[in-house]
């Protein structure tokens, strides 16, 4: 089985805190961990254990500046056996559907059996998948956390719905999945693993070699835009313990106790 | 504003989600005057008696009788939905596990922007919608503007909307089954697997320490343990925990997991996304531990301590064993 793997380097939130720049147009990036969007991994590491079963390839791909190339590398050093980067400054400000339409452009240059997604990224919109599927005439399934090849034609696969319960579905091949975290248990990828994909060379694909150009997909083609970032104002909340920890452990002891915590 | 906008109605058991209340206001954000038309796609009489049960709300209703929709498949329902939907509307959908399957297909189907997991909406100005979004797992707060000349799809993050139970419309429902037609789909509903209870019920349980992220390696889960036995509560854990298979899906709490209804909910290292604060129920007392001072659960919490949970854990415990 061919699987194309769509992947993103986004800021790693377990990692950093996120705060805004002072003009409210973008988040502090500077001293910013990246890593590759945790649901992408778990995609992955799918596709890679599916390649090892029946065989085939696994191709990663990501839309993105030069610095993503090191996600790919990332992905490479775990199993993918190829990476693509699309970079073009002419997608800059693209919205999703401006980066669904690209990803598909790179799809049809391909013949995947298989096309996966994380089920969302650091912005939270869970769409790209849902809209390639739409754009390719596929069948779609979102949040997946259980794939089972039937045969060469369809597969069973999971979706995580509310109450942590899985509704079961029969889907016919080629099709688009959104990966939910927790499928499976991606492998460790190590400093010598990256060292060994580090010379293989990563095509990357400009929006000419598409048949697009920054008009159909970036910002001019964007119909959705983030104006800027902001900090709510919010109620109070929580009133904040004082004293030095074993100060804060004794009164909120006492605390817990008054209400019914404590038994 | 000329666009005709219209909510799609989610329903279980015969009865109308929670969020079918809750689209109406939403709607009214984006135009106060508008006449907001419900759509309910479902089977027989569950279609029917869910239409007459929102028509007390929308002033008028379309259902969509298919008989492929005794569960509501996604890949279904995005086809009626393109044949009734006239061109330019706006569609107003829950943003849970349906319509994030059903909403950005749809939005490319119908030709129409797509904005999802609105938490505010600030109005429409001419064809520019203002809304509301978070990134960063709730961390930053955004104004996404949305271009609506053409319609959208707008995913609503359920329970940030009042509900309107005013049940103040008569509405008219409208049969669109014919005009919806039949849809041929290349995903087929299987069954739904109910997730399994573990040794510990955590919907039960008054006290509940619930560790996250921040509980760092597995082994530390036995900090959490020794003072979940002080109180007399248990241990439950938000969704890494379960992904990184350190605990049961049964202890998981969220809207992915279990719904709680503690009286005390101690949250040690978790962040406090809306996912996860979805299965907190009952109003309980919550007090959050975490070491980022920005971390979203101390906007929600009753009472913070900004400290590492894996010193301050142990230390809880001692105080607590040395009151009792």
């Amino acid at each position: 089985m061919d699987i194309l793997v769509c992947v993103k380097r986004v800021p790693d939130t377990s990692e950093n805190e996120i705060e805004i720049n002072s003009e409210g147009t973008d988040i502090e990036r500077e001293d910013l961990v990246y890593s590759v969007n945790e649901w992408d991994n778990y995609a992955v590491e799918e596709a890679i254990q599916i390649r090892d079963r029946v065989g085939g390839s696994v191709t990663v791909v990501t839309v993105g500046d030069e610095d993503s190339e090191e996600v790919l590398r990332r992905e490479m050093a775990m199993g993918a056996d190829q990476g693509i980067l699309i970079s073009d400054d002419a997608i800059e400000g693209c919205d999703g559907k401006g980066s669904a339409k690209t990803l598909k452009a790179e799809i049809e240059k391909g013949k995947y059996d298989l096309i996966m997604t994380g089920a969302q990224a650091d912005e939270g919109y869970a769409q790209v998948g849902g809209m390639i599927a739409a754009m390719l005439d596929m069948p779609y399934a979102s949040l997946v956390n259980y794939l089972e090849i039937l045969d060469d034609n369809k597969l069973k696969v999971g979706r995580e719905i509310e109450g942590g319960n899985t509704e079961m579905n029969e889907i016919s091949i080629p099709c688009v999945l959104s990966i939910q975290t927790g499928i499976n248990e991606p492998r460790y990828v190590g400093i010598r693993g990256i060292r060994k994909v580090a010379n293989v060379e990563i095509p990357t694909h400009g929006l000419s070699d598409l048949g697009l150009s920054g008009d159909d997909v970036g910002e001019k083609a964007a119909k959705v835009k983030r104006v800027d970032y902001f900090v709510p104002e919010t109620g109070e909340g929580a009133e904040m313990l004082e004293g030095d920890t074993e100060e804060k452990a004794e009164k909120l002891a006492e605390i817990l106790k008054s209400k019914g915590g404590i038994k | 504003m000329s666009s005709q906008i219209f909510a799609y109605i989610e329903h279980h058991g015969g009865a109308a989600d929670d969020s079918a209340l809750e689209l109406i206001n939403s709607a009214k954000k984006i135009d106060p005057e508008a006449k907001v038309t419900a759509i309910v796609p479902g089977s027989g009489s569950e279609a029917d008696s869910v239409a007459q049960e929102v028509a007390a709300t929308y002033p008028e209703v379309w259902k969509i009788d298919n008989s492929e929709l005794s569960y509501p498949n996604a890949e279904i329902i995005r086809g009626l939905l393109l044949n009734v939907l006239p061109k330019d509307s706006v569609l107003l959908v829950p943003h849970d596990t349906l319509g994030m399957d059903l909403a950005p297909g749809l939005s490319i189907k119908i030709d129409s922007s797509y904005v999802a997991d609105v938490v505010d909406i600030e109005g429409a100005d001419g064809d520019t919608l203002k809304t509301v979004r978070q990134e960063f797992g709730g961390q930053v707060h955004s104004h996404v503007n949305c271009d609506i000349s053409e319609g959208a799809i707008i995913t609503i993050r359920p329970g940030v909307f009042q509900a309107d139970e005013s049940k103040s419309a008569s509405g008219e429902v409208v049969d669109k089954s014919s005009e919806a037609g039949s849809v041929e789909a290349k995903r087929k509903f299987l069954e739904v697997e109910e997730a399994e209870v573990g040794e510990v019920d955590i919907t039960k349980e008054d006290v509940l320490v619930s560790i996250g992220r921040g509980i760092g390696e597995e082994d530390n889960i036995e900090v959490a343990e020794e003072l979940a036995e002080a109180m007399g509560g248990v241990v439950s854990c938000s969704r890494p925990v379960v992904d990184a298979k350190w605990m049961e899906k049964g202890r998981q709490v969220g809207t992915s997991g279990k719904t709680v209804k503690p009286k005390v909910y101690l949250a040690m290292g978790i962040s406090g996304s809306f996912q996860h604060m979805g299965g907190v129920k009952g109003n309980p007392y919550i007090v959050a531990v975490n070491n980022n001072p920005k971390a979203p659960i101390f906007q929600i919490a009753d009472l913070g301590v900004e400290e590492d949970m894996l010193e301050f854990a142990p230390e809880l415990t001692e105080k607590i064993k040395e009151m009792k």
